[in-house]
Order: structure tokens, then C-alpha cells, then sequence
């Protein structure tokens, strides 16, 4: 039976959508772009070699907890006997986060799944049920992964006050790859402190505010970066590549890294 | 300066209708209502459409606009070029009566599955009190107009008939949260919210805030937070925990029902 804009107590009209904008745009640049980070990250992430250019770690590849270069394990290597790539013991965090979240989520609902593709532009599936059912039902368990984000923070902070040094691991010196990183430690940050899940769990579970004035403020706070939160998300992805990009260029001896002090 | 617009408008009922072709003289400052009153009064006397304040307060005049839901009275005809044809449309989600009057009773039925608020038992003076932080907390969601322009553009009921008996829709997830945030209300919402008005559904893809002219942020300050919300009552095993042994009270801070 026909349904939706289709159906037969609507009003009969033939197009799927009389919006003449390219509303096709935004969600097929998302495809794109999304699709080419997957792409590269995944390549990146069973590499398993030129991810540390001393004294750089790629974000991929840390806290490097397998069998690792000498150097990138600040952390020990409690999976030695892991076979395959050290990134594929931690990625699933920061992939659980990102796919767990609530904007990426209306990002890819538009532009892999195109339930919609774009607002008042009809879904070609005919049955949905949301997320009400397995898998889509795990969505639910995003401020687990937001917990596992905030640790991930924490080792990437100590990855850039590590890059304060040279080579020779000597403190003092800065180079491009330190600037990179410090930059996308930022964006990081502050991708995973304007979080829905962090908002709620801050203050915004609570039914009294004022008599919890503390949380209300940080729930202030939280609230003006949430905003934003898209934004953080397209920024912190570029940025993550970009670091693990400069950083495999420099190990694998294509580029050199540039120093500043 | 005043010029020809063009127009088309869709005509028709559920027996069915087609786009209407329509030019009609329009003048500088006039919004789409105003150019459709214009068509009724000269060539289409029988047009139907809904409308009252035309001041975007009343909700009334709620259709779609080259395939956007829009309000009739606050979409400008400035916004478009003076060469483009506007095409405007009844709702497309709900029943159709005629021309662009729809049937809007699907969300009246909501709105009275919805429980209304229940508040404690007065202060000894007769009084009940609220903090004024509490009250500032609900007031974007009591700036709704209840233009239902939201539930219109919602896939879920919008691309899927069959799930309007299970699915409220974003303009009652916006008064669950209210509700669930009010510090007096005595209910808790959460399970209901879930499960009754079908929260689950949504994919949270943000069109309701989208087109909301008044602006509310519809999926980031009421649809994730109840999201949320739900979580901590349904899946969530450490609030369970935490609730269990007494160490988490504050999510029932105020409600005496389950």
C-alpha cells in the first residue's frame, strides 16, 4: 500500500519534494568526506608502522599499548602479544564515541542511511522503526563511550607535553608536528566537553537547578559549547587526520618535521 | 514597487487536486499570506486556506512553501526572487480537507494522551514555590506556537503512516521534557516518553528544529535530554545500580509517581 507523502488521505501530489534548493548537497558532501576519512583511517589503523616519528605519536595509534615502536609506548605494552595493529585496540573508543553520537548520527541517518536525505524530502525505505531495536538501539549506550573519550583526552593532552621536546627527547623545543597537535588536542577537547551526554551528566539530569548551583553553572557552560557540537565534531575529525597524516609523512621520510625552537 | 508574482498553488481535496497556476500583483513588504488573500479575492474566491493573527503567533497558517513547512504569514516575498515561481502546498503529513487546509486532529489526540502536569500538595501557606532558574529552564519550550510545523516535517510520521498511532512527535517530546524537567511535577515521564509516545523513533535528525519559527531548539534542549533521561530509567545498569543502593536520588528529586 502506498504510504507516507503518498498516501491516499494526503494531498495528491506526485514529487517526492517541491524544494527546488540542492537540499542533495550538505547530505552528499557529508557522504564524501565521511566516507574518505573511513577510508584512510582504516588504512592507517591496520598499517601498523610509521606512526611514530619521535617525539610524536599519532593520535591513531595512542596510548600504543601492543607491540610498538621503541618510544611510543608511554603507557606500557600490557597487549605485546596482540598480532595485529596497535590501533585496533584503542580505535574502537574514539569510533564508539563518534558513532554513538548525537550529531554524527543525524549526519549519517541524512547521508548513508537518507532517512531523510533532507528535511521534507522523502525516504525511499518503506518500513522504519528509529531506534527502537537492536543494533539501533545500542545509540543508548553513548555516555559509556563518552566516559572511554574523556580518558582518550587525558592521553592525548600528555602525547602534546611530550611533543614539547626534540628528538632527542630533550624539553624545550617545539616543531610544527607539537602546533598540530596541540591544535587538534583543543578541538578534541572541546568536541568532547560540548557532548549531549556530558551536558546531561553534568547538570542537565537534574529537576532542581538551584539547589545544585555548582552544576547549573558548569551546565551553563556546557550548554554554550554544545551548540557548537557539530562543529567540533567536522573540525576534530579533520584535525585528527591531519596530525596522523604530518606525523606518518615525517616517519616514513617523505617530509621533515619543521622546527621552530 | 509592486510586480506579477507567479505562483502555484496546489488545489483539491482527498478525492484529489493538482498545482493551480496563478499570477497576481504583489507590492514590497508583503509576505506569501498576503499575496494568497490577494488570489482568493480576485481570482479564486472558493481557495481554502487557514489563517488568523498574521503575526506568527497563532499557528494557523502552517503549509509548505517550495517544499518547505513554513508559516504563510511570516515567509516574505523578499526572500525569493522576483522571477521565481512560489509553490505553495498544503501539509503533506496530515489529511488533507481542501486546497491548503489540512486535518490537524492527529495531534490533538496526542496532546490528550499526554498526562497533564501533577503537582505536590500546596506549602502550608497555600503557596507553591519555585526558584526562578527553575522557571527560566522551560520557558524556550512554552515559546511554542503549536504551528505544528514540526510534526509535519518529521519522517517518521511525515514517510510512515503507520507509525503515527506509536509516535507523539517532536512538539510533545518538547512538553515530556518540559514536564520532566519541571521541578513541581510529581510524574515521572521517562517511561512513558519511551514507550507510549515513541521516542525511540526518533533519529534525531533535527529537521523539527529546522523549521520551528519560533526558533526553539527542539532535538538539542528536549529530544537528546529526554533521550538521556530515558536512558538513565531504562538502560543504563550503573543509575540502576546507583539507584538501588541509594547513592543516585537526585533523578527523583520531586516525583512521588513511578
Amino acid at each position: 500500500m502506498t504510504t507516507g507523502v503518498h498516501g491516499p488521505t494526503r494531498a495528491a501530489i506526485d514529487e517526492k519534494t517541491l524544494r527546488p534548493d540542492r537540499w542533495w548537497l550538505p547530505p552528499l558532501t557529508t557522504f564524501v568526506v565521511f566516507s574518505a576519512f573511513v577510508v584512510y583511517a582504516t588504512v592507517r589503523a591496520f598499517m601498523g608502522s610509521d606512526y611514530y616519528a619521535s617525539p610524536y605519536l599519532s593520535p591513531f595509534y595512542s596510548p600504543c599499548l601492543g607491540d610498538c615502536v621503541e618510544g611510543a609506548s608511554d603507557f606500557g605494552q600490557p597487549f605485546r602479544a596482540w598480532p595485529l595493529s596497535a590501533a585496533l585496540l584503542i580505535l574502537i573508543f574514539p569510533l564508539g564515541f563518534r558513532m554513538t553520537c548525537y550529531y554524527y548520527r543525524k549526519a549519517y541517518y541524512r547521508a548513508f542511511w537518507l532517512s531523510p536525505p533532507a528535511c521534507a524530502v522523502a525516504e525511499p525505505k518503506t518500513t522504519y522503526t528509529g531506534e527502537t531495536r537492536f543494533p539501533l538501539l545500542l545509540q543508548n549506550v553513548h555516555r559509556y563511550f563518552w566516559y572511554a573519550a574523556v580518558l582518550v583526552g587525558l592521553v592525548l593532552s600528555f602525547d602534546v607535553v611530550l611533543a614539547f621536546r626534540n628528538e632527542d627527547h630533550e624539553w624545550g623545543h617545539m616543531g610544527l608536528g607539537t602546533l598540530l597537535m596541540l591544535v587538534n588536542v583543543v578541538l578534541i577537547w572541546l568536541y568532547t566537553l560540548s557532548c549531549h551526554s556530558c551536558r546531561h551528566t553534568v547538570g542537565g539530569r537534574l529537576r532542581h537547578f538551584s539547589k545544585h548551583p555548582v552544576r547549573y553553572k558548569l551546565w551553563t557552560w556546557v550548554s554554550r559549547l554544545n551548540q557548537d557540537h557539530g562543529r567540533y565534531a567536522w573540525y576534530s575529525l579533520f584535525s585528527v587526520a591531519l596530525v596522523d597524516l604530518y606525523i606518518f609523512l615525517i616517519a616514513n621520510g617523505t617530509i621533515e618535521d619543521v622546527r621552530f625552537f | 514597487m509592486g510586480y506579477q508574482l507567479k505562483m502555484r498553488v496546489w488545489r483539491g481535496d482527498q478525492s484529489g487536486g493538482d498545482l493551480g497556476d496563478y499570477t497576481v500583483e504583489v507590492s514590497e513588504g508583503e509576505v506569501v499570506l498576503d499575496a494568497l488573500h490577494r488570489v482568493q479575492a480576485t481570482q479564486a474566491g472558493d481557495l481554502a486556506i487557514r489563517w488568523n493573527c498574521k503575526a506568527g503567533k497563532c499557528g494557523s497558517c502552517s503549509a509548505e512553501i517550495n517544499g518547505r513547512p513554513r508559516l504563510l504569514c511570516m515567509t516574505r516575498l523578499s526572500d525569493f526572487d522576483e522571477t521565481e515561481t512560489i509553490t505553495v502546498t498544503p501539509l503533506r503529513t496530515f489529511p488533507v480537507i481542501r486546497d491548503l487546509v489540512t486535518d490537524v486532529s492527529f495531534n490533538y489526540e496526542k496532546a490528550r494522551e499526554l498526562p497533564s502536569f501533577a503537582p505536590p500538595p500546596r506549602d502550608a501557606d497555600n503557596k507553591r514555590r519555585m526558584a526562578q532558574v527553575d522557571v527560566e529552564r522551560g520557558q524556550e519550550f512554552r515559546k511554542c506556537i503549536e504551528c505544528f510545523l514540526c510534526q509535519n516535517v518529521c519522517h517518521v510520521v511525515r514517510d510512515h503512516e503507520e507509525n503515527k498511532p506509536a509516535f507523539a512527535g517532536p512538539r510533545f517530546f518538547l512538553r515530556y521534557a518540559e514536564l520532566d524537567m519541571h521541578p513541581l511535577d510529581t510524574h515521572d515521564r521517562r517511561e512513558l516518553a519511551q514507550g507510549a509516545a515513541g521516542l525511540g523513533m526518533c533519529n534525531i535528525t533535527k529537521c523539527c528544529t529546522e523549521v520551528c519559527p519560533e526558533g526553539i531548539k527542539i532535538t538539542d534542549n528536549a529530544i537528546i535530554p529526554m533521550k538521556e533521561r530515558v536512558v538513565d530509567r531504562k538502560y543504563d545498569p550503573l543509575v540502576w545500580l546507583g539507584n538501588k543502593i541509594g547513592l543516585r536520588t537526585k533523578d527523583n528529586d520531586g516525583r512521588t509517581e513511578p
